[in-house]
């Protein structure tokens, strides 16, 4: 089976001073994550969607979902963990507790804060996830990219060529994905900013998928003001 | 929901627009999958439309020929995954005895209004014909199918004497599928097909007979006419047909072009013709062409006036697909990935 796991276990604390988290911030009428999850349900080879949200804002969330899109028995809505990792992990528990999970099944892991991502997109990570078992959507860098060990000075210029940005969905087959977290030791675990890097780490192959420069995550101000411009435009 | 348009912003240059989908409403949301690019989106995207037109109408989504997969149905009317045929045209208020594609308040996507290339498409039900048992190529290019169906429909109206021979001006899809259409629903009569390029004449194959316009048999006959040539062709086919057919025959008017054509009405009068304009079709002309192409010989003959299938990843496929639309002799189909 095919799930996707929309992340918004965070409590945006980069969106300045505003108490909401930003992915209920409101872009053409509705909040970014409702238009994520619509996203989501549009692609009918996902059996759930699941969201893992923040313990804190989970009835808040459930109650967006009755408003905006009622009543729809493939959407899941989780508590999500401590980190982005944790709150898959408690995603991954959900599969389990509902279907048990199968040497096949895979796992399309998605930003909430990323309502631009398209059906290609989803659908590219889902064959290639199938096929080798973990992917990223990745866009070329267009700028170039300086490294600094100390924060003052560049230590190192990395060819631009063999650089991508890293956007989501980060698709894996479920079990590849556990085991190799599960085989990390806790100094492993703590350098991992995103689920990619699990199986980096365990020199598993993560294929690339083409993203889209719009793909972008709604992370500041700027960001926001920018979405909102886009859908403005007639 | 954030849907993409890949809107024609100036001739040969497409942008996106985002749009908001909602899924409260009553609207079936379809993901396009197969296309076709008809005459006229080439003609705003090459720019030959007149200047005002394009500054009015643009920037704009094109296509109106297409097939998709229903992906969210808040009614229960289609099934989530069947396959359907968009309707492009959104009928204005109703007038007794008019059909919906006259109305001057219908709305018609890619010509007042976005058309198909488009992430998603939201439409009201009943915008939305089952295809299922079509293949999805053959599909895509339902709309056109449902022009000759509709134009053979207002014939039969029109006609004021036997229907014992037709005639049809043009080589291209258009004169091809009329022809199809017409050999179906009128099996007894002699169908020739009257073209300028012998290499797509003698995909004809199921017509009786098929001429070259400059080698017309001084005799040749018909008691009917279907004007499909459109473009600068229009002047000189109108001109054969009133040389050739008989009185009181009925000329139906298909081709688009987009200058004004000078007919001579001495001769319209003298044999007391009839000239019908046609254009687009309505929900009832693509339910008959449901049926009609759910025949397995109808598909096979359809499916020999593909040029080509272009794969549709980024927007440099869609430039690339209309520069080889110029070239291919019949119908370039898109298949729409993104």
């Amino acid at each position: 089976m095919i799930y996707a796991a929309v992340l918004a276990g965070g409590k945006g604390t980069r969106m300045g001073n505003t108490d909401v988290p930003k992915q209920f911030l409101e872009l053409d009428g509705k909040p970014i994550i409702i238009h994520t999850i619509e996203k989501m349900l549009m692609c009918d080879r996902f059996e759930k969607v699941i969201i893992g949200i923040n313990p804190d804002w989970k009835s808040y969330c459930e109650d967006l979902i009755e408003k905006n899109i009622g009543n729809d028995d493939r959407i899941i809505v989780c508590a999500g963990g401590n980190d982005r990792n944790g709150t898959l992990c408690n995603i991954v528990d959900v599969i389990k507790e509902i279907n048990g999970l199968n040497d096949d099944d895979i796992i399309v892991t998605h930003d909430a804060v990323r309502p631009f991502v398209t059906k290609r997109i989803i659908e590219d990570n889902i064959e290639v996830a199938l096929k080798f078992g973990a992917c990223d959507t990745v866009i070329p860098a267009t700028d170039t990219i300086v490294s600094s060990d100390d924060g003052a000075t560049i230590s190192d210029v990395p060819e631009r060529s063999r650089l991508y940005q890293g956007q989501t969905p980060q698709s894996f087959n479920i079990k590849l994905l556990m085991d190799s977290f599960n085989a990390l030791t806790d100094e492993e675990k703590a350098t991992l900013t995103d689920a990619c890097k699990i199986l980096v780490l365990k020199k598993h192959p993560v294929h690339l998928v083409n993203g889209e420069v719009l793909n972008f995550k709604i992370t500041t101000i700027s960001d926001y003001q920018l979405a909102k411009a886009m859908l403005v435009i007639k | 929901m954030i849907s993409y348009i890949y809107q024609l912003i100036k001739p040969k240059v497409i942008s996106v627009k985002y749009t908001n989908i909602n899924l409260n409403t009553d609207k079936v949301i379809v993901r396009p999958e197969y296309m076709s690019i008809c005459h006229a989106d080439q003609r705003y995207y090459f720019g030959l439309r007149d200047a005002a037109i394009l500054r009015k109408k643009l920037p704009m989504a094109l296509i109106h020929e297409c097939m998709g997969r229903v992906v969210y149905c808040p009614n229960n009317k289609f099934k989530v995954g069947e396959k359907v045929v968009l309707i492009p045209n959104a009928p204005g208020k109703e007038i007794s005895g008019e059909y919906e594609n006259y109305r001057l308040d219908s709305v018609f996507s890619s010509s007042g209004a976005d058309g198909f290339m488009r992430e998603f498409v939201d439409l009201p039900a009943e915008r939305l014909v089952s295809c299922e048992g079509i293949k999805p190529q053959v599909a895509a290019m339902s709309e056109f199918v449902t022009i000759p169906f509709h134009a053979a429909n207002r014939f039969e109206r029109a006609v004021q004497t036997d229907v014992k021979s037709i005639g049809i001006w043009g080589d291209g899809g258009l004169g091809y599928l009329t022809a199809l259409v017409l050999k179906n629903k009128f099996p007894n009569a002699k169908i020739s097909v009257i073209g300028m390029d012998e290499t797509k004449l003698s995909m004809f194959s199921f017509v009786n007979e098929t001429h070259l316009a400059d080698k017309l048999p001084t005799n040749f006959k018909v008691d009917h006419a279907f004007e499909c040539c459109g473009g600068g062709g229009s002047y000189y086919a109108i001109k054969q047909i009133i040389d050739t057919i008989n009185p009181q025959g009925t000329l139906m008017l298909m081709g688009v072009t987009e200058e004004e054509v000078p007919i001579a009405t001495r001769m319209v009068l003298e044999r007391g013709l009839t000239l019908v304009g046609c254009s687009r079709s309505g929900r009832l002309d693509f339910e008959n062409t449901m049926d009609f192409l759910r025949d397995k010989k109808v598909q096979n003959r359809i499916e020999r006036i593909i040029s080509e299938t272009v794969e549709i990843n980024c927007i440099d496929d869609i430039y690339r697909s209309f520069d080889r639309d110029l070239t291919n002799p019949f119908k370039t189909i898109l298949k729409w990935n993104i």
